[in-house]
């Protein structure tokens, strides 16, 4: 149980850094709609629509940071098995 | 013979163009394009958005763009921004309480400094500015580009008409307007800077 939480830990640590770095390493906070700009030629005008997705920041990060440390630390607080034998 | 003295003292006089008529420009963009920026540039937090749920109509003479009048609407509702709880927040009673003020508009009374370079007006125009139920008279500066006959291009030809491109950059205080005077300044700036790009129709 200690060890499992522990590798917990680490995965969901490298998981969330992982994928913050593949969306796109946004230092901002999260995003979760996406903003699409649209060029009109023949008025030099630039749309700008959102549509639904996420782009992880550093909010994103945090709460990951947060949830590995709670698991090595909860890890901690477990007796090994093995323990004065 | 007096009918041809007649034709031919009318003559010029039919000769002469008819000046030509104002033209009432729709801001309702079928390609929704027509949009407008905002930015909030606080000491520990920016925010960044855009609205595009723009309508209102505009009357533009190309021989007098000084008489330019009109009426621009921007749904509040349609204010976002990249995160979606945010823009929850942003449309709630305590920002822009979106429920009971639907509409934000610039209601355009008077150019003044108006200069014309061929198709291109620059000006300062004098209106009303109204946000959360608050009315305040504000003079913004605008770029007026009249683009005759080019409906029919950008809409793919379906339809013939003239288009009427308005530029503008300009900034409000929220404080202003009522929406959380003194609050949160540290992350809300005070100062809100818009760009305004919309492009009307005039159709033929």
């Amino acid at each position: 149980m200690k060890k499992t939480l522990l590798i917990l830990a680490v995965v969901v640590a490298l998981g969330a850094v992982g994928f913050w770095a593949v969306k796109g390493a946004n230092r901002g906070w999260t995003r979760t709609n996406i903003k699409h700009e649209t060029p009109d030629p023949v008025t030099g005008l630039s749309g700008v629509t959102y549509e639904k997705g996420f782009i992880p920041g550093v909010d994103f990060l945090a709460v990951a940071a947060l949830a590995a440390v709670s698991m090595a630390g909860i890890s901690l607080l477990i007796k090994n098995k093995n323990a004065g034998k | 013979m007096i009918a041809f003295l007649i034709a031919f003292v009318m003559l010029p006089v039919l000769a002469v163009p008819a000046p030509a008529e104002p033209e009432s420009f729709s801001f309702k963009d079928p390609k929704n394009v027509n949009n407008i920026i905002f930015k909030l540039d606080a000491p520990l937090e920016g925010i960044n958005g855009s609205a595009n749920g723009i309508s209102g109509t505009v009357t533009f003479d190309p021989q007098n763009p000084g008489a330019t009048k009109g009426k621009i609407v921007v749904a509040s509702a349609s204010l976002t921004v990249p995160n979606a709880m945010q823009t929850t927040h942003m449309h709630g009673r305590m920002w822009l309480d979106v429920e009971n003020s639907p509409e934000i508009t610039f209601e355009a009374r008077e150019l003044k400094n108006v200069k014309t370079d061929g198709n291109k007006t620059t000006a300062d125009v004098v209106g009303t500015f109204t946000l959360k139920g608050v009315s305040r008279d504000m003079t913004i500066p605008v770029e007026l580009s009249y683009l005759k006959d080019k409906l029919g291009e950008r809409l793919g030809g379906q339809q013939k008409g003239d288009l009427l491109v308005i530029r503008s950059t300009f900034s409000i205080k929220r404080s202003d307007f009522g929406i959380q005077p003194g609050k949160m300044e540290n992350k809300v700036s005070d100062t809100i800077n818009l760009t305004l790009g919309i492009a009307g129709a005039s159709a033929k």
